[in-house]
């Protein structure tokens, strides 16, 4: 149960890029999640409202994009995507994989924000 | 009113990989090799230690080791009868070690010095799910598994189990009342991460310890004289 350091580490990163906008409001927070981040995107979402609360995030929503894990097949020579955490094999030829190139992020993507005219 | 997306890019645990990855730095600088041990609780990574330890120093090796623990000193009491450095760590119910507390812990921490050591061990919180996603600046993350847990724990922690370096089987001796179905076990490690070293050990017979002990003179050498 780490989720709660992690979404206060992206209130923290969100609050300070905020200095750039001066009095805007954030309507929403976009995150990118790999399968492999060990990370429960319900509690990440259980624990937005208590995060966010008194910051400039307050009320605004998390929206977590969860992407698979994809690794290099030697066999194949082409980058693929797993179909299952349990078993780390090439989805085509069945090959054992290694190579990791996507599935462990943890990072915010974006931001919606509402700025003052 | 308007509204626009900011595109921000941002690692959310960016300070704790860039506290880790100048810890790392420092490591190699000193040719210590630094292992980060992570398991369930119970799975006797405290016993395990104690023994790797013991028989290193016996072999005539400077060793040291940090223990993360949520509230006591009982593993660090324990460790520390092997007569090298232990230093604790509590969390205070956070379920895992961070680059942060490694940094602060190696600070003042009397009698030692990076650079007089050979083998640093961190034995993390006993958890298979968290620590998996912080980085210590260790080079070798060992994931340590034992008979009595069952076959089936890599595939049930897979993020754990993939992000190893290197696997332990612990508490062999138990093996046999237990059950322990080994080629299963061997072939669910390497399904999550193939062709990770595996080692069979027990710290009650010392089992396989030979063989972990020449791991880790190799993966020391490595670090200290870069590959071959």
């Amino acid at each position: 149960m780490h989720e709660l350091s992690i979404v206060s580490s992206v209130v923290e990163t969100v609050t300070e890029s905020l200095a750039a906008y001066p009095g805007a409001r954030v309507l929403e927070v976009r995150l990118r999640v790999g399968a492999l981040a060990s990370v429960v995107v319900e509690s990440l979402e259980f624990c937005w409202g208590i995060a966010t609360e008194g910051t400039p995030l307050a009320g605004s929503l998390l929206v977590v994009k969860v992407v698979p894990v994809v690794a290099r097949c030697g066999k194949c020579a082409e980058d693929v995507e797993l179909a299952s955490l349990q078993s780390f094999r090439c989805p085509r030829c069945g090959e054992p994989v290694t190579d990791l190139r996507q599935g462990r992020e943890l990072e915010i993507d974006s931001i919606e924000i509402e700025e003052n005219p | 009113m308007t509204t626009r997306i900011v595109e921000l890019r941002k690692g959310i645990l960016k300070k704790n990989d860039e506290l880790a990855a100048g810890l790392r730095g420092r490591f190699g600088q000193a040719g210590v090799l630094v292992l980060n041990l992570v398991s369930s609780p119970g799975t006797g990574k405290t016993a395990f230690l104690e023994r790797t330890l013991k028989e290193l120093r016996d072999r005539g090796a400077r060793v040291a080791a940090l223990v993360g623990d949520l509230e006591t000193d009982n593993d660090a009491r324990r460790l520390a009868a092997s007569g090298a450095p232990v230093r604790q760590i509590n969390t205070h119910g956070i379920c895992h070690l961070d680059a942060e507390m490694i940094d602060k812990h190696l600070a003042g921490w009397e009698g030692v010095e990076l650079d007089g050591l050979d083998y640093l061990f961190i034995e993390n919180v006993g958890n298979l799910v968290c620590p998996s996603s912080y980085d210590l600046g260790e080079k070798v993350r060992v994931a340590l598994l034992s008979v009595t847990e069952g076959e089936d724990k890599p595939l049930k922690y897979p993020t754990l189990f993939n992000s190893a370096d290197a696997a332990v089987i612990t508490k062999m001796d138990l093996a046999e009342p237990c059950g322990f179905d080994r080629e299963l076990a061997l072939k669910n490690i390497n399904e999550i991460r193939p062709g990770i070293r595996i080692f069979e050990t027990s710290s009650k017979t010392g089992v396989g310890m030979g063989e972990w002990l020449d791991y880790l003179a190799a993966e020391r050498s490595r670090e200290r004289f870069g590959r071959p």
